[in-house]
């Protein structure tokens, strides 16, 4: 081959295979009864990071200034990366020879479970951040939680989304802030988007049957004990940028986790899923 | 090779120059860098001013082809690699903003003039990326071109350039890979994906070309640029090494240069090829390519739309500042 060096690395499903093999023995993964809960719960971890994570790399070229087109490129990046591993395993929970790439781009809308809060538009950059940060607040306590799950698989991805999250949560509170202490403008733009997103909060926290039966099986924790942790956040950060909490119910958007969701998903999925669908069974 | 057509002052022999100018040649010609707050000629300022900041303006309007396919991308990988990119090129203008910044320039009002049109950016990013082959096009055709001419621009005789270049130079060749990759893909794939990467190649060939800027005797500038060492070949040179390293890869993928006229010359060791239509090269210069109005339409629309933020931040750091002042004066 011609001066550029081979670019493919045919030894990468081997090393992946040998490093599976050598992962810690997880008896959830064979646990029949739970499976359907586990799945459609690994779907939301992987949904909500593939739908959010699409939904920031919107941005991607037409940020308001470079230090923060790079950021947001790297938290969507982040979050593409953990949609990976949740939909991995998810895929291997399934056992029925569907890949993370198959769930992501080959489910249609009512079998998506991301929360409907992380499907809403970008609208100006102050919905996307405050979207970001009170999803952030949400993520961090969820993913601290599941570094104790009974789940050693669970835990691992958990550890790892972690660390980047940590960081997710320091910048979306940090902007969040000085915009809301910000200029006239910039405070009034953080305050609408506050309320328009307040509504779809409460849906982090709705816990079914899917959140009851691996809370039981020791996977993830009870969300209910998630929400005073949460909202102590928000409470100070909201505080601390001069803005206030709304005055709506917090939970009044609901349905996405069970696959009912806004209009704007099917445009994701039609964007998002194109290629795929136009070119059954190409390999990219 | 993000920086066409770039302007220099006109050139003087050793003799005509004044000592200081005189000095600073030699120390040009000895290899030496020139660092930020050493003299330098005021034409040297403003050539560079002029080369990084239209390198510059060319990695972030660049971010805009590839951007285009981030939400389509068809795998989670491709996804995360085409965002790595496109997060790379924003990273590169930093970089070069930074490297500008040091002649006397703000990268605020480096930004205003090329949403004014004063300063331009490079050719190609006028270009539509039209299927997803386009991503590999790009990245093996484009960033390769760039890579002929920033190669030895990391030996430029201005410091900062010169550093700034060796990074973006590790991050770009990682790039050609990339789109070389996926161009194997395709190429290697169905007989639709072999069809959309034979089209992109069509499409890109004679802009990738463009990208060396017109043939030397046409080109007024590179003389002086040359001498200064922030030019380091000149753009036949370069077209050469690029058609001559291109063809063989395009070879390798099956896939045809769509230039009728290509041949191996033995005598010179190199391809002879067709020059692209110059023509339309000045065309889109002047601002009437494909995309011109959406590239530019959309910087334009990420600065005012940015405003509100950037204003944001900027009043809550004063804040900010006025309250340390304040506890520190309450403290003493």
């Amino acid at each position: 081959m011609p001066s550029l060096p081979d670019a493919a690395m045919p030894d990468a499903a081997a090393l992946a295979q040998r490093a599976a093999a050598e992962q810690a023995h997880d008896p959830h993964l064979a646990d029949v009864a739970l499976k359907p809960a586990f799945f459609d719960w690994l779907c939301r971890m992987g949904d909500n990071s593939l739908i959010l994570g699409h939904r920031i790399s919107e941005w991607c070229g037409h940020g308001p200034a470079l230090e923060e087109d790079i950021a947001q490129a790297n938290t969507a990046l982040d979050l593409i990366g953990q949609t990976q591993m949740w939909l991995g395993l998810a895929a291997e929970v399934e056992d029925a020879g569907r890949s993370a790439d198959d769930l992501a781009y080959l489910r249609d809308a009512m079998k998506f479970r991301n929360l409907k809060l992380l499907e809403l538009p970008n609208g100006d950059l102050a919905v996307t951040l405050m979207r970001q940060f009170l999803f952030d607040a949400f993520h961090f306590e969820l993913l601290t939680a599941l570094c104790r799950s009974s789940s050693p698989r669970v835990a691992e991805i958990a550890a790892k989304a972690l660390k980047e999250v940590s960081y997710h949560l320091e910048r979306s509170s940090d902007l969040v802030v000085r915009l809301g202490d910000g200029t006239e403008e910039s405070h009034a733009r953080m305050q609408a988007a506050l309320d328009k997103v307040w509504p779809y909060t409460g849906e982090m926290f709705a816990a079914d049957g899917v959140d009851e039966a691996v809370a039981k099986a020791g996977i993830a924790p009870e969300l209910s004990e998630l929400l005073p942790l949460w909202q102590r956040t928000v409470a100070q950060v909201l505080s601390e940028a001069t803005l206030s909490q709304p005055d709506r119910d917090f939970a009044a958007q609901k349905g996405g986790k069970q696959g009912r969701h806004t209009e704007h998903l099917g445009y994701i999925l039609a964007e998002m899923q194109f290629l795929q669908r136009a070119y059954p069974g190409a390999s990219w | 090779m993000y920086a066409q057509m770039v302007k220099s002052e006109g050139m003087k022999s050793l003799e005509e120059m004044s000592p200081e100018e005189r000095a600073f040649q030699e120390r040009v010609d000895r290899n030496e860098k020139i660092e930020p707050k050493e003299w330098m000629p005021e034409g040297y300022r403003k050539t560079l001013i002029r080369q990084i900041g239209q390198h510059a303006h060319s990695e972030i309007v660049g971010q805009l082809p590839e951007a285009n396919w981030i939400t389509r991308a068809p795998t989670l990988e491709r996804k995360a690699i085409l965002l790595a990119k496109v997060q790379d090129e924003a990273g590169h203008g930093l970089y070069l903003y930074s490297a500008a910044e040091t002649l006397g320039i703000s990268r605020d009002q480096l930004t205003e003039k090329l949403l004014s049109g004063d300063m331009k950016y490079s050719s190609i990013f006028n270009y539509p990326t039209l299927t997803w082959a386009d991503m590999g096009a790009v990245g093996w055709l484009v960033d390769g071109a760039a890579i002929m001419n920033q190669v030895p621009l990391q030996r430029t005789s201005y410091g900062p350039y010169s550093r700034a270049m060796i990074r973006i130079c590790k991050e770009e060749s990682f790039h050609q890979r990339q789109g070389y990759a996926v161009m194997m893909k395709m190429a290697q794939g169905t007989p639709e994906q072999k069809e959309m990467a034979q089209d992109a190649l069509n499409r890109f060939w004679f802009p990738a070309l463009m990208m060396f800027g017109p043939s030397d005797k046409d080109s007024v500038h590179s003389a002086q640029s040359m001498a200064w060492k922030i030019k380091m070949n000149t753009n036949d040179e370069l077209r050469q090494k690029f058609v001559d390293e291109t063809v063989p890869q395009a070879e390798f993928l099956g896939l045809t240069v769509p230039d009728e006229t290509l041949r191996w010359n033995e005598e010179k060791g190199g391809y002879d090829f067709a020059e692209p239509d110059w023509a339309e090269f000045f065309e889109v210069i002047k601002g009437n390519g494909p995309c011109n109005e959406e590239r530019l339409g959309a910087r334009r629309e990420a600065w005012d739309n940015g405003a509100w933020f950037r204003e944001g931040l900027t009043a809550y750091a004063d804040k900010a500042a006025a309250r340390r002042a304040a506890s520190n004066m309450a403290a003493e």
